[in-house]
């Protein structure tokens, strides 16, 4: 978190503009002109006030949220990739609330604190298993985003069914427990600033207070952090794994108050696993990852209309997202190498 | 009820096969120290592989071209974390984006906006005589299409390879104690890339199931997760190739299970079914089923 | 081939990392039939040479000769392909594998368990090394582990073994057996190499002996014609001969004491009845082969391990300077102003004062000699005497009334290791209580006023002279 502000804009400057020619070279390649295509992405994502707030700002909410509980657990060492999972579960149990109890002025704060819950109970399990079984939690959380999507599955056919029993969702949130819209006529939702809220919280906990420090130093070197920082190592990673579940439970909950107002099984498009891209591409950085988040969802806003106006498919997008997380990789190989070398020196 | 005995087993069959091709390369790679969640993008791959070597060489060139877009990706997954050994989570992830990405992106491209639907025929069913008319269980496990048998085939290969060649002693040895390993004399790298793109050999097989064995046709996204179920698979399948097949055949059955009832409109909760086997694989992994424990180095890069 | 032909030559073996040279124009013959020591005080470079030997470090220049052949090393493969075997410090076997497989690891063609089994218990049995084929690698205590490796290299059919401190992690009567073993194996026509610090295992059990210091020969000859002193002399160079230190200030009160502590991991017995007190003014030496209780006693009185039974007293700062510094010491990827940071990490609350923590940093790195150019680069891109320095001025900055160090001066060169023996004497003469382990008799008499030795779990004060240390070392009643 060491970079000056000059070296971050160049970076920045150096991957839109690298994406946008990637782009432009594969909707070529596909046969496609990229002219209309990136004039099309361009309109569906930053051309016009209502498509940046309400397509591109309310798409990158969840990823930086999720994205920001990503950056915390890798660089704590926990690498969380239950993201999806505990956003589905936070929201699940946030519908569930806000559903269950007569809505009033505490609707909201009590929805979002019930899918932080649900969020962090849902990441406690992996946290568990890996404490006590030593299990690791790349295959534990995989597997529970596997059983989150069928709980939810089965809450929208059934204890959650819209009172009708014809659609497979919950019914509507009432409007006291749904965000506030803070542009009108657009879609963007309190969740949007609460989201930049947490960015800054998420870099403010990490840089400047001692458990921060505790959480990157767990992450950085665990044996040192326990033999030189007398660290609590097996608790940090625990409660590290459990906020950053919050986290995720928490953007659930944004989710179905903010965007989607009731709970159905296609919630959340891969926000889980499109943040562990974002996070990477924000080194890792809580700052950074806004930018970052911003750029995909600007990607996936794009992609519809580029596939409306211009006819380019929009999985087309997945492309560019993979190639941007393999050159990050490169370059990271790069790096540690240079690294590497002035360690044995 | 027989008759709906059989229609269950055959769809547990149907069901399982793909995946089982999926988690037998994953348990390989996985005994080699590195988990593979881009197993998902080499289903893809090789369901779209097999697509275009089926329209323009026959059903043989869709089995072949399955197997070597699936091992492509194996490849490029293993340049990223075997050569420049990236972290294996985020480099699968990112090859699962990209094989889904590109074949979307072809699929359009070649067959239209719209991605109508074009069918090709699918393998022939080759019914093994005697012993697919034994009541029940004979067509479901005698009367398939080449590709199952060839599963059979591969996983005899790869159980024989993995526990009784040298070669094999020394993949294990990767996943547990690479650096050990190394001392021993053993080439680390060039045996995980190996593992590497065998297991994308095997995913791709499982995708070119799905498409010549099963439905006659592509769509995008076809391969809908299997990548993560497989994951899942080798886990209760405690990281061998014969569990493998046997944790296969329970997600098959828990699909088909779930299918019939949500058929018979009995008001059961079928997510139930589909969620129990991920349940089981973590009460294996908690030690809930006698010790199941991942290779040591699973995960690990291979730092010197 | 030639029969009178070495069965190994290494000449003018040069390699750098970075910018630090590790070997500059190493030389070694090793005559068939023969045992061989290569001795040099730690980092003279005797390991890396081996590994060189073994095809896991690339030279820059020099070449190597096998039995009167040119030889390229890419590979650890190519030097097995070339009959040499390595059994290095740290035993690299396959925890989870039997020792069956583990041996037969690195082979070609089908693999049967049950041949595997058949053949280390034939090859057991013809090099008088007694192992359980079928037991887990996990199991094996520590020389039967060793026991392993070296068959491991003979059943890759190597007559060229190379041995990388044997001696260190075995009881004496482990130890004595094995080099008579070595001693059988050269006679039988093969040739050994001995990497070793200890000087009289040298002279007794080496036919030939090497020295090199600072990644130069420096001495070649058979052992017949060496004495100790000669020895001793190329070992350390221009070195004075280790003096006892002398008390800076009067020795005070008790500040670190464990009455009676034991300690078990995993249901084995560590320490029993181990009771020991730092006072106040003085550097209490701890020496032990390695494995024998030390790690654990150092920790207890760190306060990091569990204990059983007793009581332990312990100051409010007790600092810990561990032996492996880049594993437990610092973190490579942060800044030397949060390694400083991450010395109290645990008790840090609220906010970090970065301001004042950088600054402070800067007094470390001027006070303790780290050549940095600021607080804000990486640790990993110091050099190791620089890491070190900066872990000893991190641990000593705050004057902790307890100080206790593992291995100070592993790794560094000659005047690094006086620099770490000035700071911690400093520390003493403060009044700080100081507790050293070291692998190194010549270093505890050469810094201690008390040396306490571990042995089998056990502790007992001894005199502070090296023959005093080893004998109690070797568990010999004094």
């Amino acid at each position: 978190m060491n970079y000056t502000l000059a070296r971050n804009a160049t970076a920045a400057a150096v991957v839109v503009c690298g994406t946008l020619a990637l782009l432009a070279a594969i909707v070529a390649v596909a046969g496609y002109a990229p002219g209309p295509a990136l004039e099309a992405l361009w309109r569906g994502s930053f051309g016009s006030w209502y498509s940046f707030t309400s397509a591109t700002l309310v798409r990158a909410t969840p990823l930086i949220i999720v994205g920001i509980a990503t950056t915390l657990a890798f660089r704590a060492g926990v690498f969380n990739i239950g993201g999806e999972g505990q956003l589905l579960v936070g929201a699940s149990l946030a519908a569930f609330v806000v559903l269950g109890v007569p809505a009033g002025a505490w609707s909201v704060p009590l929805g979002l604190g019930a899918g932080a819950i649900g969020g962090a109970v849902w990441a406690a399990i992996p946290a568990v298993m890996r404490h006590r079984f030593g299990v690791l939690e790349v295959i534990t959380t995989l597997m529970l985003n596997a059983v989150a999507i069928q709980l939810v599955g089965w809450l929208v056919h059934g204890p959650l069914q819209e009172p009708t029993h014809v659609y497979p969702q919950s019914a509507t949130i009432a409007s006291p427990a749904q965000l506030p819209i803070i542009a009108s006529g657009t879609r963007m939702h309190a969740g949007v600033a609460l989201a930049l809220l947490l960015a800054a919280g998420a870099w403010w906990f990490a840089t400047q207070t001692a458990a921060g420090f505790r959480w990157r130093a767990v992450g950085a070197n665990p044996h040192a952090a326990a033999v030189t920082g007398r660290i609590d190592v097996a608790r940090t990673v625990f409660i590290v794994f459990v906020a950053s579940g919050a986290l995720a439970g928490l953007a659930g909950a944004v989710e179905v108050q903010g965007v989607a107002l009731a709970l159905y099984e296609s919630l959340s498009p891969g926000y889980g696993y499109t943040a562990i891209a974002v996070a990477l591409l924000a080194r890792l950085d809580p700052r950074a990852v806004v930018p970052s988040a911003l750029l995909f969802a600007a990607l996936e806003a794009g992609a519809g209309a580029m596939q409306r106006d211009a006819g380019v498919p929009s999985v087309l997008v997945k492309i560019v997202e993979a190639a941007l997380i393999l050159v990050v990789l490169a370059f990271d190989a790069r790096q540690r190498r240079r690294l590497a070398v002035a360690v044995v020196a | 009820m027989m008759e709906a005995l059989t229609l269950f087993l055959e769809a547990t069959a149907r069901t399982a096969v793909p995946l089982a091709f999926a988690a037998l390369g994953e348990c390989v790679a996985e005994r080699g120290g590195v988990i593979n969640l881009g197993v998902e993008g080499a289903i893809i791959g090789g369901a779209f592989g097999s697509l275009i070597g089926a329209s323009w060489f026959g059903l043989a060139g869709g089995v072949i071209a399955a197997a070597v877009c699936g091992g492509i990706i194996g490849a490029l997954f293993a340049v990223f974390v075997v050569r420049l050994r990236a972290n294996q989570i985020i480099a699968g992830t990112a090859m699962t984006l990209l094989a889904l990405g590109l074949t979307g992106t072809l699929y359009r491209a070649s067959y239209g906006t719209t991605g109508a639907a074009l069918d090709i025929p699918t393998l022939p069913v080759i019914s093994i005589p005697v012993l697919s008319d034994i009541p029940i269980v004979g067509r479901a496990a005698f009367a398939q299409p080449i590709t199952t048998y060839l599963l059979v085939v591969l996983v005899a290969l790869t159980a024989w390879w993995l526990h009784r060649t040298h070669a094999g002693l020394a993949l294990r040895a990767c996943g547990e104690a690479p650096i050990a390993a190394r001392a021993a004399g053993v080439r680390v790298q060039r045996l995980r890339a190996g593992a590497l793109v065998y297991a994308g050999v095997t995913a791709g097989l499982g995708g070119g199931v799905l498409v010549l064995a099963q439905t006659g046709t592509f769509a995008e996204g076809m391969s809908a997760g299997r990548g993560f179920v497989a994951i899942a698979i080798v886990v209760l399948g405690r990281w061998s190739p014969v569990g493998t097949v046997l944790a296969a055949c329970l997600f098959g059955a828990a699909s088909a299970l779930q299918v019939f009832f949500q058929a018979s409109g009995a008001n059961a909760p079928y997510q139930l079914f589909l969620a129990l086997p991920y349940l089981l694989t973590l009460l294996a992994l908690a030690g809930f089923a006698g010790r199941t424990r991942s290779p040591a180095a699973l995960g690990l890069a291979l730092d010197d | 081939m030639r029969d009178t032909a070495p069965a190994i030559v290494l000449r003018g073996i040069t390699k750098r990392f970075g910018a630090v040279a590790a070997l500059a124009g190493a030389d070694v013959v090793v005559e068939r039939g023969t045992v061989h020591a290569l001795l040099g005080e730690n980092g003279a470079g005797k390991t890396t040479l081996m590994r060189i030997a073994f095809g896991l470090v690339a030279p820059d220049e020099g070449t190597i000769e096998r039995n009167g052949r040119a030889l390229r090393l890419r590979t650890p493969l190519d030097a097995i392909a070339a009959g040499i075997g390595m059994v290095h410090q740290h035993f690299s076997l396959v925890p989870a594998m039997t020792v069956a497989e583990n041996i037969a690891l690195g082979g070609r063609g089908a693999f049967s368990t049950r041949d595997a089994v058949e053949r280390v218990r034939r090859a057991s049995v013809a090099a008088g090394l007694d192992v359980d084929p079928t037991a887990l690698a996990a199991d094996l205590s520590v020389s039967m582990q060793q026991r392993v490796e070296i068959l491991k290299a003979f059943a890759h059919g190597a007559t060229l073994l190379i041995l990388d401190e044997p001696t260190a992690v075995l009881p004496p009567r482990d130890a004595r057996a094995l080099l008579s073993q070595l001693r059988d194996f050269a006679r039988a026509g093969g040739a050994v190499v001995l990497i070793t610090h200890k000087l009289r295992e040298a002279l007794s059990a080496a036919d030939d002996v090497t020295v090199l210091r600072r990644g130069a020969t420096v001495f070649h000859a058979r052992v017949t014609d060496a004495t100790e002193d000669r020895l001793v002399e190329a070992l350390v160079g221009a070195r004075a001969a280790p003096v006892q230190s002398t008390h800076g200030t009067p020795r005070g009160a008790p500040v670190l004491r464990a009455e009676g502590v034991g300690v078990e991991i995993d249901g084995v017995v560590r320490l029993t009845e181990a009771s020991v007190s730092a006072h106040s003014g003085e550097i209490v030496g701890i020496a032990s082969v390695e494995g024998n209780g030390e790690r654990e006693l150092l920790r207890v009185l760190v306060g990091t391990q569990p204990i059983a039974r007793g009581s332990v007293e312990r100051p409010a700062r007790v600092a810990f300077i561990p032996e492996d510094r880049h594993r437990d010491a610092l973190v490579d990827e942060f800044s030397l102003t949060e390694n400083l940071a991450l010395g109290d990490a645990a008790r840090r609350r609220g906010r970090m004062a970065w301001r004042s923590l950088g600054a402070e940093a800067q007094r470390v790195m001027s006070a303790f000699d780290v050549r940095a150019s600021a607080p804000s680069v990486l640790a990993a891109t110091l050099s190791g005497g620089n890491q070190q320095r900066f872990v000893i001025g991190r641990a000593l900055r705050d004057e902790p009334q307890a100080i206790v160090a593992e291995n100070p001066s592993r790794g560094l060169d000659v005047r690094a290791t006086a620099f770490v023996h000035d700071a911690l004497r400093a520390a003493r003469n403060r009044g700080s209580a100081v507790v050293v382990y070291s692998s190194d008799i010549d270093e505890l008499v050469e810094l201690c006023d008390r040396v306490i030795v571990c042995f089998a779990g056990r502790v007992r004060e001894v005199p502070a002279t090296a023959a005093a240390i080893g004998q109690a070392l070797v568990g010999a009643a004094s």
